[in-house]
């Protein structure tokens, strides 16, 4: 007798439709409504739709990144926000290059630098007004820190919530690293009055309405990228780890080298996910690096399902759609919401959303 | 061995953070596990006091003793979960196992299967045998794996062996108790290992399938070596050619069953009269 291996599809028929669907919307119709069809008119999508559509889009990248490590590794990170903020940052210094002389004070330097009585920029600002160079820091920076970062801890075999806790601490001490002045990044004002990118200007619709589509073809990127590995044999290894670590072990993987993987990849998609982030939000500073909003991003998972595939996109927009409708509507009641959110979920729906629609549907058959 | 780089090798290993590679066994000469004055403390309490234990090439080995005698801690030794504080342990003549990390000592062929039955619960019966498969189990060779026709004969005469074929499909975490331990027992029988350890195996199996167990370890003894730990005296009178009695950390006594169970000290410390 031999078993024969069921062989699943890299994507499911309903999934190349909704794939398809995604792309028609955010490619074509949406870029389209906002720049051709003239304000006024019923069917024009305003900037403010677009902007905030494509800040989610960027949050919900780096909820697939935190899936990929949390979902199916199962290593909590809280402090995914650094990863997220230094390819923000590491992009942030192009747009600052590319203001050129218009900033207020007329200089080749950024404003902030003229005012700290600067006269040449600092080092780590070489080569920073190469676009080509900017791309491959928002990699490259995430990328390190993430690659040092976990060696140390998963060398030392930290696990769970110690692990947790450590990333906190970590993203705490970038952020007072970058409250710094001396650090060279606008201290606690970090950057703005961006002008373009590229040389198009920043704010005209048609550059705005490319970065939306760039932000759209990252997040399917990214998702992609997810259910390839999640359907190799490294993706079996990955729940592995988050299930028995120590059998595994004893099986002959050593669980470094995956974890490593996992972890560096992750942070290396939150990175470009902040690089795609400050030029459609216009800014970029520390708080992005505070513990709170690394936790935020563990609560969008966690809110759409750990392990599923779309749950984190689903947690990501509709924590932040809501976020966007508490903060306008009832500013000072937001936090109280999300966390009773985050207890409803933890407490009710173990898988999140995505397992309660699941527990519906199947309810229905 | 899978791969040319592992050749080069030295037989000690590779620091803690190296890949996993290790040299061949090499049995030429006698035995295939050899711990010698093993001490471990804990805290003060010696869980193992100059243990010092041969075992032969294909030889299966039963030991028993009374709880907190050092039975698991021998197998952290074995295994490279726990270091000992003094003593030396080869696998093979040149592979010492003091210095090299678990999946290291895995990759060179020991086998561990846990006193708990301890199985991918989330992940199939065949994804669990196609995990434990000997392979180049680092990260790249893993992402590019493919299942050749071999790995499926090799996977498929596993399921037969551990009569799960037709739960093959199923989640691990579904199976009974006894099921557990036999998709564990095939996990390490996919690693192709020489050494096998076993730590209460028939634990928690019905008559019928300890009957089996015992038949199933019977056909592997010659082809590899197998160390039982195990609790259940009938168990191993069926399978036990040589038994080793561990007390508070060291051999108490050797020998056949009979001679064993003649054995005043053990009488006193274990057996009860």
């Amino acid at each position: 007798m031999r078993y024969a291996p069921r062989s699943e599809p890299f994507f499911s028929r309903n999934a190349w439709i909704a794939l398809g669907a995604f792309a028609m919307v955010t490619l074509v119709i949406v870029p389209a409504l906002y720049v051709f069809v003239p304000e006024g008119d019923p069917f024009h999508v305003s900037a403010y739709t677009v902007t905030l559509a494509g800040k989610i889009m960027c949050y919900c990248i780096v909820a697939v990144a935190m899936n990929l490590i949390w979902g199916y590794a199962g290593i909590l990170s809280l402090g995914h926000g650094v990863f997220f903020a230094l390819g923000g940052y590491a992009f942030g210094m192009y747009l600052m290059r590319q203001i050129g002389r218009e900033g207020q004070y007329q200089s080749d330097l950024p404003d902030f630098m003229v005012f700290l009585d600067w006269k040449a920029f600092p080092w780590q600002w070489t080569g920073s007004e190469h676009f080509l160079w900017a791309a491959a820091l928002v990699v490259l920076a995430p990328g390190l820190l993430a690659f040092v970062f976990g060696v140390f801890a998963f060398r030392s075999r930290i696990k769970g919530v110690y692990f947790s806790i450590i990333t906190q601490a970590m993203t705490f001490a970038f952020m007072l690293l970058f409250f710094r002045n001396d650090t060279g990044f606008g201290g606690n004002n970090g950057f703005t009055d961006f002008k373009r990118v590229l040389g198009f200007p920043i704010t005209a619709p048609s550059t705005r309405a490319v970065l939306f589509a760039l932000s759209a073809i990252a997040l399917v990127g990214s998702l992609v990228l997810t259910r390839y590995l999640i359907r190799s044999k490294v993706g079996r290894v990955l729940t592995a780890i988050r299930d028995s670590e120590s059998r595994l072990m004893f099986s002959g993987y050593n669980p470094l080298w995956y974890k490593l993987f996992v972890w560096t990849l992750s942070a290396v998609i939150c990175g470009v996910a902040g690089a795609l982030y400050v030029p459609q939000v216009g800014i970029i500073n520390p708080s992005e690096m505070s513990p709170a909003n690394s936790i935020e991003i563990a609560i969008w998972v966690a809110v759409g399902g750990r392990g599923t595939l779309l749950g984190p996109l689903l947690g990501a927009s509709v924590v932040n759609g809501a976020k966007s409708f508490f903060t306008q509507s009832f500013p000072e009641y937001w936090l109280f919401f999300l966390g009773l959110m985050f207890i409803l979920v933890t407490l009710f729906m173990p898988k999140g959303l995505t397992g309660l629609a699941a527990r519906i549907l199947g309810r229905f058959k | 061995m899978s791969n040319a780089a592992d050749e080069d090798l030295v037989p000690s290993g590779a620091p803690a953070i190296g890949h996993v590679a290790t040299a061949a066994v090499d049995t030429s000469h006698g035995p295939i596990l050899y711990l010698d004055d093993i001490t471990v403390s804990f805290d003060g309490f010696k869980a193992l006091d100059k243990l010092t234990l041969t075992v032969e090439e294909g030889e299966l080995r039963c030991i028993i003793g009374p709880n907190g005698a050092g039975k698991t801690t021998m197998m952290d030794v074995i295994t490279g979960k726990t270091r000992p504080d003094e003593g030396s342990a080869f696998f093979g003549q040149s592979i010492d196992l003091t210095r090299l990390t678990e999946p290291e000592i895995a990759h060179a062929g020991i086998g561990r299967k846990f006193q708990k039955p301890t199985v991918f619960e989330n992940h199939t019966v065949f994804e669990n045998l196609e995990l434990a498969m000997k392979t180049d189990k680092r990260v790249r060779a893993t992402l590019r794996s493919r299942l050749g026709q071999e790995d499926l004969d090799h996977i498929s005469e596993t399921l037969s062996t551990i009569d799960l074929f037709d739960a093959a499909d199923q989640l691990a975490g579904l199976l009974s108790h006894g099921q557990k331990q036999w998709l564990e027992i095939g996990m390490l029988l996919m690693q192709e290992p020489r050494l096998l350890l076993l730590d209460e195996p028939v634990a928690g199996m019905t008559d019928e399938e300890t009957a089996k167990t015992a038949e199933l370890l019977h056909s592997l003894e010659g082809s590899r070596s197998i160390i039982v730990v195990e609790h259940d005296m009938e168990f191993i009178d069926e399978i036990a050619r040589t038994v080793t009695v561990l007390h508070e950390g060291s051999v108490l006594a050797e020998g056949s069953m009979e001679t064993i169970k003649a054995d005043e000290r053990v009488i006193e410390v274990y057996l009860g009269r």
